[in-house]
């Protein structure tokens, strides 16, 4: 019977066997990430990309028509580190002029740098000798201040210089990710409009709405948080490298001795936390759709009494859920002390390395001092790009399940060369029709029918017997196996979509209303239509009348779950509207279950004037609808069994008279007489 | 140290301190751990300022080897306190957050529907999984880097000091300048931030609406319009996104700057003073450390900080259900059913919300025996639904009692209860798991050939046969692998295993086709022979046979008799039964 997919058996039919994605997961809003800053560690695991590489140029692609503000972004960039790499070499030169100022004013006034330097070796003090040759002191001078101010000026200068370049590649950059996402999340949107009926059917709910939104989000937020600091951190690293290079090949290998120590151990602990990773998000899965199970079905919880099992299993998870994040957060919480610990280690090396080397006179102090920040300022970005792997895995593999959408099948194009019938009368002819939604699942075939301007056509039979399908491909939501369907003579493929439709109305089950006020919803029956149209439309279809009751008349927001206005009333707004488009051929689906009787019996005298004089199909629910339609299609596993009128249809004794007499029983028919 | 612009809620602190009382002693761990922590971090530049000063500068090579060894003695013992107190802190906050959900889980589960209608399902799982979410990851951060930060600048600003007093000056310009500005920084984030959730909610809302609408929108060829409405709604969202990230990106180029200028103004005038002998380089060197990390620590801070606002929603939200007490609680000494009799009684019966204007039910007495059945009909608002709610004790009557088998509801033990009545209601909801575990839900005992009677009984033995698990074939989360009508077929079966003695049938058969809906009825009746069956429908054919029909209107009973008798005397019953099975007026 019916697959997986859209439940709700009357709003589709049977969901068609349309292209589904091998299902990988959604990724969870920040929220449900835990989102905290950006270095904290994903409260889920990384999705893996299935195509990093394509998915990812491609992605960068569409950052194309910005390249020249991305190639500024790159070149600023560039400059700003250079900058602010320049800069601690600046200030380690400034420490040297200070220290060389204090080892100077500590030397007697008579003699020359060169003389004292003798004279150190002379006495064995070799180091300090070696030292002082090292330095630029002036003996009996203090500190140089017009150098110092000099140096501390260009230093300045740059610095000023980076942040300026920071923030406007800042900025830039984050021009071009918003244009990127926002061009994104329009092609999505434009996308939607072209995909055919059977693949939206056939995507699980709530599947397609969650990679347009959360999937966007993803990589909005993905591309943010990683370009900038990509960016800067590899250019970083590599100037200082360079940097590093520069003043002391043997301090610069110590340091680098790190990146390998470090990178090591991140892979370790991540490798460790994964599984528990992996167990807390399984449990929460677990332990939301718990909450969910007892919260929307609390009252039959209730009634049938399992509230204490539901809290046992409730428990259960909840400690699994404890020990499994406890343990995620512990392991990962463990890689900044380590890494912390690889960079202190680094640091003392160094500051014992190059103290000694500074006292053996075969370095400055002020290099020591410079290698330091540089080694500080090299740690950092290697941790923002440990932890960026993540995060841009988890972009990519959003940006894919995206691109799977926008590469999705589209529906049949437009013909070339559209017909306009010459006189809209409301005469439809199915000619051997043949539609199955599943290829081994037969459903309609070799249908033909004709339905004069102005007359009913009643569908009848047991739920889910395809019903809906007939309407579906009237409005060609859905295209033909064989066979045509004319309207007004014209075969319905030789129109525009956009003729066809407007020429039809349809009154769902499900009345759909979106969130704007009563006077909106109603316009959209027909663009352009006057004040006055529609308030005709709202005065036939009885809406009017309601709506003067209402505190804010035809201002009144439609809420979501309309809270404010009956079922009942939803359906004759969709009745006015349905009246405004004037459609020359109806179809209605009756609904019964949620209306009160008052307004069904408005509903019921609306629709009869809708119906006059116009050609409908109409999914029958009443008795009295079938009665008095002029052609009466029984269907029964998707098959026309019987066509006629209502005597013809019951005394051929078949599908039809067995259905009928099982409905209503001899009172019933006593009592309408 | 707080950044301006935002303050620590009286909710989430009093929810914080209630959740973490437990925990204190392993609270008090990691503050002493961190503090540990803290400071061997911040005694290293002390060392490394050392190692120049007292070795470097007067050429001691042991000097400088020994102080590394302290170093990374020091080291080591950080990483130690770090680590341990990251266990410690992991461990308290995830304490916190299984409370907290328990806690939540179980009050909402002493919920009666009133509760529950109060928030709405959907935001009492919004408030379960998310809000909880949201408040763990705040006491995450904090059990882990808040306790850190404050230490690291306060003990950074002490050590730094006591390097050299003489630049404290300068600590105290670049720190508040720092502070405000990044104050001013965060207090325009935040608003932006809440805006850009609120446009990404109207994008995701508009587009929720054209998937699902998805045919109307063709229908009345409406895709250029929707188009335009959703670029509209993009383009605003963009606009709030690119001012939120030009804020936030300027953040770390402004701390830098003021990280680097100031440690240029320390060299300056840190030079001065070597001059005049009032400081040693190896003071400077470790001021200029100390001065990073100061700063850094006052971002890292911030960040902690702009957690707060959202955590505190949530908290409040959390706080809600948590102070919302029960309305129908367990009677303190339950009565058990002796006398079995398959009855409900309604004795001047009377059901309004706290506060309301009009009641939705208004004295009303039935009386409903063992093998009858009792239908309610009336218009929606009548109270029809609220009425047999009110027999499974799903709420609770403001006036008059209820009784069942002779006892007021209210002194039943509520295992007798649930144990006989079956509802089935208006909208069927089945819980993931198989076929079968559904149907067991209120019978964990039943025998398969007891599954497959009530799928017999229920119209729903054919699809289920032809599924190819059959009883254990899987249902999802609210049954949506199945269609409505099946969906409320295994709703039927699932009280009818249970064999209860009163049966409620809200609307139950509403999905059903005409046919589909008097055979079940049919089959029903053998089962329900002895049964109180109470039935609420709107449409005539599901009642015309009943025993006794209820016609409600605005909460009154305005009739009450059988069908003939009504179409005769009760003017409402009448309208309703002409709007459904008449053509006359419809012309």
């Amino acid at each position: 019977m019916t697959g997986p997919g859209k439940a709700d058996e009357t709003a589709s039919g049977k969901p068609a066997n349309g292209k589904v994605v091998p299902g990988r997961l959604p990724p969870a809003s920040a929220a449900q990430r835990g989102g905290g800053p950006p270095w904290m560690g994903a409260a889920m695991p990384a999705e893996k990309a299935l195509n990093f590489g394509p998915s990812a140029k491609r992605l960068l692609r569409r950052m194309r028509p910005r390249r020249v503000h991305l190639m500024l972004v790159v070149a600023m960039a560039a400059g700003a580190v250079t900058l602010s790499v320049i800069g601690p070499r600046l200030l380690g030169h400034a420490t040297n002029i200070i220290f060389a100022g204090f080892i100077g004013k500590r030397l007697p006034s008579d003699v020359t740098l060169s003389q004292a330097i003798a004279h150190a070796r002379a006495s064995g003090n070799n180091n300090y000798a070696d030292l002082l040759a090292r330095t630029h002191a002036v003996p009996g001078h203090g500190i140089d201040f017009t150098d110092l101010a000099y140096v501390l000026l260009i230093a300045v200068c740059l610095y000023l210089g980076a942040a300026v370049l920071s923030w406007i590649q800042a900025y830039l950059l984050n021009d071009v990710v918003q244009s990127t996402v926002r061009q994104l999340r329009a092609d999505v949107d434009a996308k939607i409009n072209r995909l055919p009926l059977n693949y939206v059917d056939s995507q699980p709910r709530g599947e397609m709405l969650s990679r347009v939104t959360n999937d966007i989000d993803n990589i909005g937020q993905s591309l943010m948080q990683t370009l900038s600091q990509l960016l800067t951190s590899v250019l970083t690293v590599i100037g200082v490298i360079t940097m590093m290079l520069i003043i002391s090949p043997l301090l610069a290998i110590i340091a680098l001795v790190t990146v390998p120590a470090s990178i090591y151990v991140t892979k370790a602990i991540a490798k460790r936390s994964q599984g528990r990773f992996i167990a807390q998000w399984r449990n929460t899965g677990k332990l939301n759709g718990q909450i969910e199970e007892a919260f929307a079905g609390h009252e039959l919880v209730r009634v049938f009494g399992r509230r204490a099992e539901t809290e046992a299993a409730f428990a259960e998870t909840n400690d699994a859920l404890f020990e499994a994040s406890f343990g995620a957060q512990f392991v990962s919480g463990i890689i900044m002390p380590a890494m912390m610990f690889i960079a202190n280690l680094n640091y003392v090396v160094i500051a014992v390395v190059g103290g000694l080397r500074v006292a053996s006179g075969s370095i400055s102090l002020g290099d020591v001092q410079a290698f330091i920040q540089y080694s500080r300022q090299f740690t950092q970005p290697l941790m923002q790009l440990a932890s960026m792997a993540n995060l841009l895995q988890s972009g990519i593999a959003s940006a894919e399940r995206v691109f799977d959408l926008l590469d999705a099948p589209e529906q049949a194009a437009e013909t070339a060369t559209p017909q306009v019938a010459k006189e809209r009368r409301g005469r439809v002819e199915f000619e051997n029709v043949s539609f199955r939604y599943k290829p081994d699942e037969p459903l309609i075939e070799d249908l033909s029918l004709v339905a004069e301007p102005g007359h009913s056509v009643a569908i009848v039979g047991p739920t889910g017997a395809g019903k809906t399908t007939l309407v579906n491909l009237i409005m060609r939501f859905y295209e033909l196996d064989s066979g045509r369907i004319t309207l007004d003579g014209i075969d319905i493929t030789e129109m525009r979509r956009a003729d066809l439709r407007s020429g039809v109305g349809m009154v769902l089950q499900d009345a759909w209303l979106f969130g704007g006020t009563i006077w909106d919803n109603l316009a959209y029956g027909r663009p352009g239509a006057s004040d006055e149209q529609i308030l005709d439309a709202a005065k036939s279809a009885f809406v009017d009348r309601f709506v003067q009751a209402l505190p804010d008349g035809y201002d009144t927001v439609l809420g979501e779950d309309s809270s404010n206005v009956s079922a009942g009333q939803r359906q004759l707004i969709t009745i006015a509207r349905a009246f405004l488009a004037d459609p020359t051929l109806l179809i209605l689906d009756e609904a019964t279950s949620s209306v009160d009787t008052r307004t069904e019996l408005l509903v019921q005298h609306a629709t009869a004037a809708l119906r006059s004089s116009r050609t409908s199909f109409v999914v029958a629910h009443r008795l009295s609808t079938i009665r008095d339609a002029d052609l009466i299609l029984v269907m029964e596993h998707g098959r026309i069994v019987e066509k006629g009128n209502h005597h013809e249809l019951l005394a051929a004794g078949g599908a039809y008279h067995a259905l009928y007499s099982s409905q209503f029983s001899e009172a019933v028919a006593d009592a309408v007489g | 140290m707080p950044a301006e612009g935002s303050s620590l809620d009286p909710v989430l602190t009093r929810l914080l301190r209630t959740f973490l009382r437990p925990y204190r002693r392993w609270l008090t761990f990691v503050v002493v751990l961190q503090l540990i922590g803290t400071v061997a971090s911040l005694y290293l530049p002390t060392l490394n300022g050392d190692i120049i000063d007292r070795g470097v500068a007067r050429g001691d090579t042991d000097y400088i080897l020994r102080t590394g060894a302290i170093m990374l003695a020091v080291g080591l013992l950080q990483v130690l306190s770090n680590i341990a107190a990251v266990f410690f802190g992991a461990k308290a906050a995830m304490s916190f957050g299984r409370d907290l959900r328990s806690t939540l889980f179980h009050r909402v589960g002493e919920f009666s529907a009133r509760e529950v209608g109060h928030f709405g399902a959907p935001s009492l799982i919004t408030r379960g999984t998310n809000d909880v979410q949201q408040v763990q990851m705040l006491v995450v951060m904090a059990c882990t880097l808040m306790v850190a930060a404050p230490i690291s600048i306060v003990g950074g600003i002490i050590l730094a000091l006591r390097q050299d007093l003489g630049l404290s000056w300068l600590l105290g310009v670049s720190l508040p300048f720092l502070v405000v500005v990044i104050g001013i920084i965060v207090t325009k984030l935040i608003p932006q931030f809440r805006q850009m959730q609120d446009r990404i909610d109207t994008v995701n809302r508009i587009l929720r609406e054209q998937i699902s609408g998805i045919r109307v929108v063709r229908a009345f060829v409406r895709e250029p319009l929707e188009e335009q409405r959703f670029a509209a709604a993009n383009d605003e969202l963009t606009v709030t996104g690119v001012r939120a990230g030009r804020l936030m990106m300027s953040m770390f180029p402004t701390v830098m700057l003021v990280l680097n200028l100031s440690s240029v103004a320390v060299l300056w005038f840190g030079a001065d003073r070597i001059s005049h002998g009032q400081t040693q380089i190896g003071d400077l060197t470790a001021f200029l450390s100390y001065l990073a990390q100061i700063l850094m620590s006052v971002m890292m801070a911030t960040f902690m900080v702009m957690m707060i606002p959202r955590a505190a929603v949530c908290a409040e939200r959390i706080k809600e259900v948590l102070d919302t007490d029960p309305s129908v609680a367990p009677p303190a000494n339950p009565i058990d059913i002796v006398d079995r009799q398959a009855e409900v009684t309604f004795q001047g019966v009377s059901f309004a919300y706290p506060g309301a204007a009009a009641p939705v039910l208004e004295d009303i007495t039935v009386h409903c025996g063992p093998g009858t059945t009792t239908a309610f009909v009336g218009s929606t608002g009548s109270g029809k639904s609220t009425l047999v709610s009110l027999v499974a004790r799903l709420y609770d009557v403001t006036d008059g009692s209820l009784l069942v088998d002779g006892v007021d509801v209210r002194e039943l033990d509520p295992t007798a209860l649930s144990a006989r009545v079956g509802l089935v209601p208006q909208r069927a909801y089945l819980f993931s798991g198989t076929v079968a575990s559904n149907l067991r839900y209120g019978n964990p005992a039943a025998t398969d050939e007891q599954l497959w009677e009530a799928l017999r009984i229920a119209q729903a033995e054919d699809f289920v046969r032809a599924m190819p698990e059959q009883l254990e074939a899987s249902i999802s989360q609210g049954g949506t692998n199945v269609s409505g009508g099946q969906r409320q077929r295994l709703a039927i079966a699932r009280a009818l295993v249970l064999k209860p003695e009163i049966y409620l049938f809200d609307e139950s058969f509403s999905a059903l086709d005409l046919g589909t809906d008097a055979r079940l009825r049919a089959a029903l009746r053998p089962v329900t022979r002895d049964a109180a069956v109470l039935i609420v429908a709107s449409r005539v054919s599901t009642i015309i046979d009943a025993d006794q029909i209820v016609v409600l209107e605005a909460g009154r009973i305005v009739g009450l008799g059988r069908h003939d008798e009504l179409v005769q005397t009760c003017p409402t019953y009448a309208e309703i039964v002409e709007s459904q099975l008449s053509s006359e007026d419809a012309a």
